[in-house]
């Protein structure tokens, strides 16, 4: 243990400890801007700048490590100066238009320049313009940027694609995509992890409420919204609700008293995904088409994404099943419209989803007899619904609990945990435990792929049915996905079937969902859909009446010529710009244009 | 006011004159990999700030090429913006009344035309190619990427054995590099911007000399795979060494009765005691390399038997041949290549120069060698005959001092034209032409024939150290690509069309340094270990010290003391003497930590694989 003295108190704190975790533990509290605990700790904004005695020069608490007699001062009159005019210099460079900042009230900029009572900068504005793709799903606002680099570093370490850099040298030196390409050239998986933990307003989603609105108003549009399962689990902590509050039907309520038509339960297609992947995973299987390599998983368009743009020789190892939002959307277009006699251009379909991905993976086309289109009209992410029920001025407390529409009215257990990790590879399996068995196992029977914490990134799984062994694995976050794929591709890894989710913990720690700036939520909003689906009364996909009802009257049953049409898609259809040269860290190789 | 006054310099013009310092520094030390654009600019903004403001190119020029440049830099340029800058530089440079004019434009307009790509970059895409890529200077400089900043911890903490260790991740030789490396690492270190750059090498030495005996890695779990290794210098057992420890067994081919290549047969004793050289091969033989000696290709064996015999093949056969003078009578007694000269004395043969007159041609280190061998050999007299000025000398600064401390003539801006033999055959004498220095040419000075007659330097025994030459003729006939005397490899140092074949180190590069060599080995190994069909990873498991935090004022550089010229000229006993403890501590405290502080922590500041 090492002995120091921080602001007169006398802390005690193992060798190797940081500054600032030394002083949180004595309950003294160093503002902290750049910081991102184990991802960047590179002290770029000097914010958590203290005073050690003896020392002219000001250190860094985030990241230098407390010695033995230290007496350290976070609050001395030099700290106190030189903060401010750091935070000063940093808002210099800042548009401080929070009045219309998405981040505003939630930015740590505004937070730490508020605490210091900072109320003039003192600086000429000196802000920084690059153009930007606006209709791309992922916006960047070059005049919001702080340079703090967690974008940089979240995308390297985490999600393994490197899509942002530090370009140029000097005074013009900046945040950018790497290897000189715009967005929209970029092999972007649209995880929005970049997003999630970028400290301001630079980083956000495109936003599409407005288009929502439109459609809303217009009358020749019947408006079916479809939410997705880890929505439920993230949706509430923006409004200040508890997880126990914040249930799907409280959404429901939110989006019919917004004017919407048709509500529904995403996790209703996610039942259908699984009768539609676990049965084809039982045929490629026996077929001895996965002697090689594994089936994936294909509800994540993240993962799609990635494995188009870094491996795709093995796209055709990935189910062919659309994910529960596009088949929501070609139920909604055919069968849907279909029973409320309506013309599938009619039907304006939505989806609230935790992902940045799903707003591309809108952009596919549908074609279904005389109609051509795309499944999902309009996706709006967590954090954007959360803003049009701040703008429709309903008081959360008083929504109430809405059921979901008929048809489509029933979900399972099974279906609501496809928002957490592991939750797809349990779904399915309980589903093909009971085509192989013919009966039904214990619903718990496979916990094992379930995350234990928040750092779980890879569950492997073993088991014999009816002497047949399985090999699976689940595995979230791109980084640890690109780690287990070459393991599986160097021979030194065998599964059967693997479950790829991108964003860290699964959809529940999605892109889209509420940003809570230094923690990371997915493990407890995952938690939130286990306990909905230990307390559901249907936890077997194959057991709900209305996907039975679906096959019955319109499907006939999994994998039919009008399921692979409507509900299996082919992953060839649309291209993905391609991983460019990399060097051996990852890093995106520069190629100069002339 | 008086008729004369002795003049004092203001405080303003101090603290100028001491700007002047600092910049001088801070450009020494500037990071690799700038915009060429934005240090233009940089540079023409200072450059103006020099104008006296008298003739319009200048005052008005500079300014407007200033301007042109931040356009383009904002991205505001086009294609005829680049034109104006350059027609502009080029009227300044024919217009301007003085240097402070025509020298600046001439920076600009070297730039704009030899950096076009750049400029073009900015105007089509508004943004720079260039970035930080390589944040800790002394890493980044190192060939073989070595962890400076993490061994300068460690030996600041007194953890020698783990510094050696942590050294032996990228270079296998510590204790000789500890010697003899030319510290390419020391350049750009940043500490120049404090005061003086850390003396890196120094405290490796300390390193080297203090640990003990550090013991090997253990090697990974056998591979069954066979590597032939040709040549035991310093590349080679750099490979094998690597190639080891990823579990392959390797097999190294050596003509010489003894390992190390130039390092044992090259260099002098004195410079790097071969009793410290072992060292370093004890080490690496450890890990389990075979050594065949005595054998030498396309003489006792040929590369097709080897290629046949092992998984893979490497050929690391250094560059142990000498050029020539091209002078008649070259071949006559009493003339040798200083190549074959100090391998003799490698070899422990009788060689006895007493009383003798000794000349030596060139400049570079192993003229310095040679000279200083000479003088150890008891030569009556020693002169170093060279084309061009001592500041021309490609040797090191300290080796010429040190030959010269040790009373050695550098005969300077004399070029040799004429052998003088006698009818025995023998050497009796040099003819040299007179040179005078003249106009730079690529950055360095040439010489011409000051025209007067030549001159006579008597000598019994003249060593030729005018460069090195490769033995490729047995390697061209085996099908192996040669060009310019060199083994052309690909850059993974393999060959089209030969598979497991490598080649790498002076015979593919021409001759250069230790270090250099060493990380042409890391990198077929590696390549060796990717064709054979693994990845292991070559690491270290040496917890670096956190860096301390203190002010950093400035403080003088600790540079290692020589023995004294006059008792050290008549023993073959290594001059350099070790730094103790305390100064060590000191010197390795100068360190600024770049692998934490700046960039470094960012991206890139410890490679901790490879």
């Amino acid at each position: 243990m090492v002995n120091l003295t921080i602001d007169n108190k006398l802390v005690q704190a193992a060798e190797g400890t940081t500054i600032m975790e030394a002083a949180a533990s004595a309950g003294i509290p160093i503002p902290h801007l750049c910081f991102l605990k184990k991802i960047n700790e590179i002290a770029a904004c000097r914010a958590c700048v203290v005073e050690v005695e003896g020392k002219e020069r000001l250190i860094t608490a985030c990241n230098n490590v407390v010695e033995e007699g230290m007496v350290i001062h976070t609050n001395s009159p030099k700290v106190r100066l030189d903060r401010r005019r750091t935070v000063q210099l940093i808002l210099s460079q800042h548009d401080c238009k929070c009045a219309t900042c998405v981040r505003s009230g939630n930015c740590s900029l505004q937070k730490l320049a508020n605490d210091l009572n900072i109320q003039d900068i003192r600086f000429g504005e000196r802000l920084e313009f690059q153009p930007w793709d606006q209709s791309f799903p992922l916006i960047r606002n070059s005049q919001k940027c702080i340079k703090c680099m967690r974008c940089i570093q979240i995308c390297d370490k985490v999600q393994s694609l490197n899509i942002w850099d530090f370009e140029g040298t000097g005074a013009r030196s900046t945040v950018n995509v790497s290897g000189s390409r715009t967005i929209s050239e970029a092999d972007c998986s649209l995880c929005g992890q970049c997003i999630t933990h970028c400290p301001v307003g630079a980083l956000r989603e495109r936003d599409d409420t407005e288009k929502l609105w439109a459609a809303i108003a217009d009358p020749n549009k019947v408006v079916v919204v479809q939410v997705a399962p880890a929505v439920r689990a993230g949706w509430g902590e923006a409004l200040g609700i508890a997880p126990e509050e914040a249930t799907v039907g409280k959404i429901f309520d939110a989006l019919k008293r917004m004017g919407v038509d048709y509500v529904f339960d995403t996790s209703f297609t996610a039942d259908l995904t699984i009768m539609e992947e676990a049965n084809e995973f039982i045929d490629r299987f026996t077929k001895g088409e996965l002697q090689e390599r594994p089936m994936f998983t294909s509800c994540c368009p993240g993962w799609i994404r990635f494995i188009k743009s870094q491996f795709p020789h093995l796209v055709p190892q990935l189910s062919s099943a659309k994910s529960p939002m596009q088949m929501f959307g070609a139920v909604m277009k055919s069968y849907f419209a279909e029973q409320i006699g309506r013309k599938p251009e009619d039907i304006y379909s939505v989806a609230i989803m935790p992902c940045l991905a799903k707003k591309g993976e809108a952009n596919m086309e549908l074609f279904h007899d005389e109609y051509a289109g795309h499944d999902t009209d309009c996706v709006i992410t967590t954090r954007e619904l959360t803003r049009m029920i701040r703008s429709s001025n309903l008081i959360p407390a008083m929504l109430k609990d809405v059921e979901p529409d008929r048809l489509f009215h029933d979900v399972t257990g099974a279906g609501i945990i496809f928002g957490a990790t592991g939750g797809v590879m349990e779904a399915a399996l309980r589903t093909a435990y009971f085509a192989i068995m013919g009966e039904n196992c214990p619903p718990d029977a496979f916990k094992m792929v379930r995350a234990t914490s928040q750092d779980t990134d890879l569950a492997e799984a073993e088991f014999e049915l009816k002497g047949i062994n399985l090999h699976i694995a689940v595995v979230n976050g791109l980084g640890n996905a690109r780690r287990l794929i070459n393991q599986i591709e160097r021979g030194e890894k065998k599964y059967d079937f693997v479950e790829v989710m991108a964003c860290p913990g699964g959809c529940v720690g999605g892109g889209g969902q509420p940003i809570h700036d230094g923690f990371e939520m997915a493990y407890e909003r995952g938690k939130n859909l286990y306990f909905l689906d230990g307390s559901s009364k249907l936890r077997y996909s194959h057991e709900n009446p209305d996907v039975q009802a679906l096959y019955n009257n319109y499907f006939e049953k999994p994998n039919s010529h009008k399921a692979h049409h409507l509900l299996h898609t082919n992953h060839d259809s649309w291209e993905m710009p391609r991983s460019p040269q990399r060097d051996r860290n990852g890093n995106v190789i520069v190629s100069k244009c002339c | 006011m008086s008729r004369l006054e002795i003049l004092t310099p203001s405080k303003a013009q101090l603290v100028v004159e001491d700007l002047y310092g600092n910049l001088e520094r801070r450009i020494a030390a500037s990071p690799p990999g700038l915009c060429p654009v934005d240090i233009t600019r940089a540079f023409i903004e200072m450059a103006h700030s020099q104008t006296c403001g008298k003739c319009v190119p200048c005052r008005v020029g500079l300014l407007q090429l200033k301007h042109l440049l931040t356009d383009v830099l904002n991205g505001e340029a086009t294609l005829e913006t680049l034109d104006l800058i350059e027609d502009t530089s080029k009227s300044i440079m024919e217009t301007a009344d003085c240097a402070i004019g025509y020298e600046a434009a001439r920076v600009v307009y070297r730039s704009i035309k030899n950096c076009h790509e750049d400029y073009e970059e900015h105007v089509h895409h508004g943004r720079c190619t260039c970035m930080t890529t390589q944040p800790v200077p002394c890493v980044a400089m190192c060939p073989a990427h070595v962890d400076v900043p993490g061994y300068i911890a460690l030996v600041r903490e007194g953890r020698y054995a783990d510094a050696v260790k942590l050294i032996r991740k990228d270079n296998p030789f510590p204790t000789t590099c500890a010697f003899i490396c030319e510290h390419p690492c020391e350049e750009r270190c940043r500490r120049n911007m404090v005061d003086d750059a850390i003396n890196i090498r120094g405290i490796k030495r300390v390193a080297a000399d203090f640990a003990g005996k550090v013991p090997a890695p253990k090697c990974g779990p056998s591979t069954g795979k066979k590597i032939a290794v040709v040549g035991g210098g310093p590349g080679g057992l750099s490979a094998a060494y690597y190639l080891q420890l990823m579990g392959h067994q390797v097999t190294v081919y050596e003509m010489l009765p003894k390992l190390g290549g130039m390092l044992r047969y090259g260099i002098p004793n004195y410079r790097l005691p071969k009793e410290r050289l072992d060292e370093d091969i004890e080490a690496i033989l450890e890990t389990g390399v075979e050594v065949k000696y005595g054998l030498k290709i396309g003489q006792d064996i040929t590369l097709d038997g080897l290629r046949k015999e092992y998984d893979a093949v490497l050929i690391t056969i250094g560059a142990s041949t000498d050029k020539k003078l091209g002078l008649e009578g070259e071949d006559a007694d009493g003339i040798v290549s200083a190549v074959y000269f100090l391998r003799n004395v490698g070899l422990e043969k009788e060689l006895d120069l007493k009383d003798q007159e000794v000349a030596i041609i060139g400049g570079g280190n192993v003229a310095m060698d040679a000279v200083r061998t000479a003088v150890r050999k008891g030569a009556k007299k020693v002169s170093c005959v060279y084309r061009r000025r001592i500041a021309d000398m490609t040797a090191l600064p300290a080796e010429i001092e040190g030959a010269m401390a040790e009373g050695v003539e550098m005969l300077t801006l004399k070029a040799p034209s004429k052998l003088d033999i006698d009818e025995n055959g023998k050497l009796r004498g040099i003819w040299v032409t007179p040179q005078m220095i003249s106009k730079i040419k690529d950055g360095r000075a040439s010489v011409i024939a000051t025209g007067e007659e030549d001159e006579y330097i008597p000598c019994t025994t003249l060593i030729v150290a005018i460069g090195q030459n490769i033995e490729t003729r047995h390697y061209e006939e085996s099908g192996i690509p040669v060009a310019r005397g060199k083994i052309m490899t690909l850059p993974n140092g393999g060959f089209p069309g030969l598979p497991g074949l490598f080649a790498g180190g002076d015979c593919a590069s021409g001759p250069a340094t230790v270090i250099k060599a060493v990380a042409a080995a890391k990198v077929m190994a590696a390549n060796i270990d990717e064709y054979l069909g693994y990845h292991h990873e070559i690491t270290c498991d040496v917890e670096i010290p956190a860096p301390n935090i203190d002010d950093h004022s400035a403080c003088g550089r600790i540079e290692l003391t020589e023995r004294e010229a006059c008792i050290r000229m008549h023993d073959f006993e290594g001059i350099e003497n070790c730094m103790n403890q305390k100064e060590a501590c000191q010197e390795a405290g100068r360190c600024l930590r770049c692998d934490h502080f700046g960039f470094g922590i960012f991206k890139g500041g410890r490679e901790r694989l490879w």
